[in-house]
C-alpha cells in the first residue's frame, strides 16, 4: 500500500481495507468468499521462545545424538494404529477444491517421509489412494462420495464436526469447480454451487455421536483409528466430549487453518487461535487421563519447524498443515507473478481458491491449468519441506535436551506478550508470571 | 466354504450374543445365507456394513444405524428403528414393519428402503440416489438437500419438505405441511406415474399412483445469487 501525501490522514477504523471492501459489497451485493485461513494478525507461536538447555539442563549433541520424531496415532481402540515417521501430517483437502495432480502429490510426499495425508469433502480417488501409503479417511457431513468400500481401504477414520477457518460452519465448492468427474463423484449436477451441510445428518450431538463411532467401528471391524476433528472454539469441552465419544485421535485445528472457499467475515471472525486451542484440549485430556493416550493432533498456521515443536510442547503428539503444504507445491509463487496480477492479485497474496483459476494449477478443475502442476516434482518439494521442518524441530528439541520430539514440554517455553503467555499458559519470558493461571493475578 | 446359497438358515439370540458377533458372522465367508436376530432390545449398529447377498430377519425393535451402509443384503425388522435406518445404503433391501425414527435413509446411495409406518424427521436427508417408500407419514426437512433418488411418501409430509433439493424426486398421496427453500410441485407425467407404480410394487404397498402428488427442485438455488438472499 502506498504512504499517503503528507496531511491525508488515514483512518484506523475505515482504513483502505475496509473502505474497499465496503465498495465492493455495495458494488456487488455479496460477501466476499476466498480461501486462505485467517489473515488479521494473531498471536501465534512466534509469541513463544525455547528455553534452550544450559547449566540447569543438558543439551543433546545435534550431529551426534539421536532425537526421535516417529509418533503412533490410534493405539486406544484400533486394531491398527498408524505409525509415522514423522509428527506433522498432511490436513484434509478434497478432490475438488485441489486438482488430482495436487492430491497426487500429496500423497506421493506424505509417503516419502513416513507420514499420512487425509482425503476431503467429496470422497477419495483411486489416484490418491494409491499413492498414499497411510490415508486418513475424512467422513464429513456433506457424505459426498463416502461409501462404506473406501471405509475400508482408509487407514484411519476422521470424522470432521468443523474445521477452524469456518468453525459452525458447513463447506462450499463453487459451480465452477464442479466439473463432470468432481459432479460424479458427489451425485450433483455439473456446475451447481455444491454447498456441503454444517451438521451430520444422521447424528445430534456427544451420546449420537458415540453411536455413531461404534456404527463405524463395526463396519471397519473395529480396525481403524477413529479420528474427530473440531474446529478450534470451545476446545476444552469439545475434546473433552470427543474423548467421552470414543475417540482415538482429536484434531484441533486454530482459526489460521485454510479453506478452499468460505465467507472472509466467517474466516476473521470465528473460532480462537491455535496458541489458545492447544492448552485447552491438553488440560482436557490430562483432566479424563487420557493426554498422550488419545492424542491430540494440532493445525492451523503451522510453518515451521519452530511451529512444530512449540505445538508438541504445549503437548499435541502432532501436527497437520494445509496451507503449508499448498505454498511448498507451488501455491502463490513468484514464477506465475504475471498470471496473478491478471486476475487482480499479486503472488504472495492469492487466495481465491474458490474461483478455481489457481496459474500454479493446485486449487483448480481446469486441466489446463491443473497439468502445469507435476505431481512428481511437486512430491519433491512438499517432502523436501516436510523433512526441513522435522529437521528445525529436531534441532530445537535437542537444544532443550530431548531425545524425542514428543518430550518437548511447556517448561521449554515462554512467552514474549502478556497476550501469548495468557493463552499458551506459559511465563513472560523473564518472569514466572502466567496471566490467568492459579496463584497469579 | 460352502457356496452361500447352500449354507443353512441360522437364529442367533441377541441375550445370548453380542452385537460384534453377530456382525463378524455377518461379514465373515461363513455368513449364513438367512439369518434371524431374535430379542434385539435396541442394539445399535446391528446388521450394519453388510456386503453379501443375505436375508436377515431382526425380529423386534433395532437401535441406530441398523442395516447401515447396507449392501446387496435384505434386512427385514419386525419392529421399529432407531435414528439413521439403513444410513448411506449403497444397495440391497431395508425394511421396517413399523416405524422409523429420524434421518431414515439419510445420504443413501441405492437400494430400496421400506418404512411401512411413519418416519420421523429427516427422512431420506441428503438422498443421493437411494429409493425410500414409506407408508404412513414422514416428519419435517425429510429429504433436505436430496441429490438424487426418489421418496414417495403414502401418508403426509412434515414441514420443509425438499428444503435445497437438488435432484431427488418426491411423491406424497397425503398433504404437505409446507414446502422447503426451492421445492415446488411438479406436474405428474406418463413416466413418473410408470416408476411411482414400479416403486409402489416394489414395496409391496398397494396405493393408487394418480393419488400422489410429485415435488422436485425448482433449481433456482443452484448457483448462488444474491436475489435468492432471502430463501437461503
Amino acid at each position: 500500500m502506498n504512504n499517503p501525501a503528507p496531511g491525508l490522514r488515514e483512518s484506523a477504523t475505515f482504513d483502505r481495507n475496509v473502505i474497499h471492501e465496503i465498495q465492493r459489497a455495495a458494488e456487488t451485493g455479496i460477501y466476499d468468499i476466498r480461501g486462505w485461513g485467517a489473515k488479521r494478525r494473531l498471536p501465534h507461536f512466534d509469541d513463544l521462545l525455547f528455553l534452550g538447555a544450559s547449566m540447569s539442563r543438558y543439551p543433546l549433541e545435534g550431529y551426534r545424538e539421536r532425537c526421535d520424531t516417529d509418533v503412533v496415532l490410534g493405539d486406544l481402540h484400533a486394531k491398527y494404529p498408524l505409525h509415522l515417521d514423522i509428527p506433522i501430517t498432511i490436513a484434509g483437502m478434497s478432490f475438488g477444491a485441489l486438482s488430482g495432480p495436487a492430491k497426487e502429490a500429496l500423497g506421493r510426499a506424505a509417503t516419502e517421509v513416513g507420514t499420512s495425508t487425509t482425503t476431503g469433502d467429496g470422497g477419495m480417488t483411486p489416484e490418491e489412494r494409491g499413492q498414499s501409503k497411510r490415508l486418513v479417511y475424512q467422513y464429513l457431513p456433506s457424505r459426498y462420495g463416502m461409501n462404506p468400500d473406501d471405509l475400508r481401504k482408509a487407514d484411519a477414520i476422521e470424522i470432521v464436526l468443523g474445521q477452524g477457518a469456518k468453525p459452525g460452519g458447513g463447506g462450499m465448492l463453487l459451480g465452477q469447480k464442479i466439473t463432470e468427474r468432481v459432479a460424479e463423484m458427489r451425485t450433483l449436477p455439473q456446475g451447481v454451487d455444491q454447498r456441503s451441510a454444517c451438521r451430520h445428518p444422521d447424528w445430534t450431538g456427544p451420546d449420537d455421536l458415540a453411536i455413531k463411532i461404534i456404527e463405524l467401528r463395526e463396519i471397519t471391524h473395529w480396525e481403524k483409528p477413529i479420528y474427530i476433528k473440531v474446529g478450534a472454539t470451545r476446545t476444552y469441552y469439545d475434546v473433552k466430549l470427543a474423548v467421552k465419544a470414543g475417540a482415538d485421535v482429536v484434531v484441533v485445528d486454530g482459526m489460521q487453518g485454510g479453506t478452499a472457499a468460505t465467507q472472509d467475515v466467517f474466516i476473521e471472525h470465528v473460532g480462537i487461535p491455535t496458541l489458545a486451542a492447544i492448552p485447552q484440549a491438553v488440560q482436557a485430556l490430562q483432566e479424563l487421563g487420557m493426554h498422550r493416550k488419545v492424542q491430540l493432533i494440532v493445525s492451523g498456521g503451522i510453518r515451521s519447524g519452530a511451529d512444530v515443536a512449540k505445538a508438541m510442547a504445549l503437548g499435541a503428539d502432532a501436527v497437520a498443515i494445509g496451507t503449508a503444504a499448498l505454498i511448498a507445491l507451488g501455491d502463490n509463487s513468484p514464477r506465475y507473478a504475471e498470471q496473478y496480477r491478471e486476475l487482480g492479485s499479486q503472488a504472495g497474496f492469492y487466495d481465491d481458491f474458490q474461483d478455481g483459476n489457481d496459474p500454479a494449477g493446485i486449487t483448480t478443475q481446469d486441466p489446463a491449468l491443473a497439468a502445469r502442476l507435476d505431481p512428481v516434482e511437486g512430491a519433491r518439494r512438499v517432502a523436501n519441506y516436510l523433512r526441513v521442518l522435522t529437521m528445525e524441530a529436531q534441532t530445537l528439541a535437542r537444544a532443550c535436551g530431548k531425545s524425542h520430539l514428543r518430550n518437548l514440554e511447556p517448561e521449554d517455553l515462554v512467552a514474549l506478550t502478556v497476550e501469548s503467555a495468557a493463552m499458551a499458559r506459559v511465563p513472560l519470558a523473564g518472569t514466572n508470571w502466567i496471566p490467568g493461571a492459579a496463584g497469579h493475578v | 466354504m460352502a457356496p452361500l446359497a447352500t449354507r443353512p438358515a441360522v437364529t442367533v439370540d441377541l441375550t445370548a450374543s453380542s452385537t460384534r458377533e453377530v456382525n463378524e458372522l455377518l461379514a465373515s465367508s461363513e455368513a449364513p445365507k438367512a439369518l434371524t436376530i431374535t430379542n434385539p432390545r435396541g442394539a445399535h449398529a446391528l446388521a450394519c456394513g453388510l456386503d453379501a447377498e443375505l436375508e436377515v430377519t431382526i425380529d423386534g425393535d433395532v437401535g441406530y444405524y441398523c442395516a447401515g451402509m447396507n449392501k446387496h443384503a435384505s434386512v427385514t425388522i419386525n419392529g421399529n428403528a432407531g435414528v439413521g435406518l439403513a444410513e448411506n445404503m449403497m444397495s440391497g433391501t431395508v425394511r421396517v414393519t413399523g416405524d422409523a425414527s429420524q434421518s431414515a435413509g439419510a445420504t443413501g446411495h441405492g437400494g430400496l428402503l421400506v418404512i411401512e409406518g411413519n418416519a420421523a424427521a429427516r427422512c431420506g436427508i441428503s438422498m443421493k440416489g437411494i429409493d425410500i417408500v414409506v407408508g404412513g407419514d414422514i416428519g419435517h426437512m425429510s429429504a433436505f438437500m436430496g441429490q438424487a433418488g426418489r421418496l414417495v411418501v403414502c401418508g403426509n409430509a412434515g414441514e420443509a419438505l425438499g428444503d435445497s433439493l437438488y435432484e431427488a424426486r418426491i411423491y406424497v398421496r397425503g398433504t404437505v405441511a409446507s414446502l422447503g427453500a426451492d421445492c415446488v410441485q411438479k406436474p405428474m407425467r406418463g413416466e413418473h406415474l410408470t416408476e411411482l407404480k414400479e416403486l409402489l410394487h416394489a414395496a409391496g404397498i398397494g396405493a393408487d399412483p394418480n393419488e400422489f402428488t410429485r415435488y422436485g427442485s425448482a433449481r433456482t438455488l443452484y448457483n448462488f445469487h444474491v436475489d435468492n438472499a432471502s430463501a437461503y
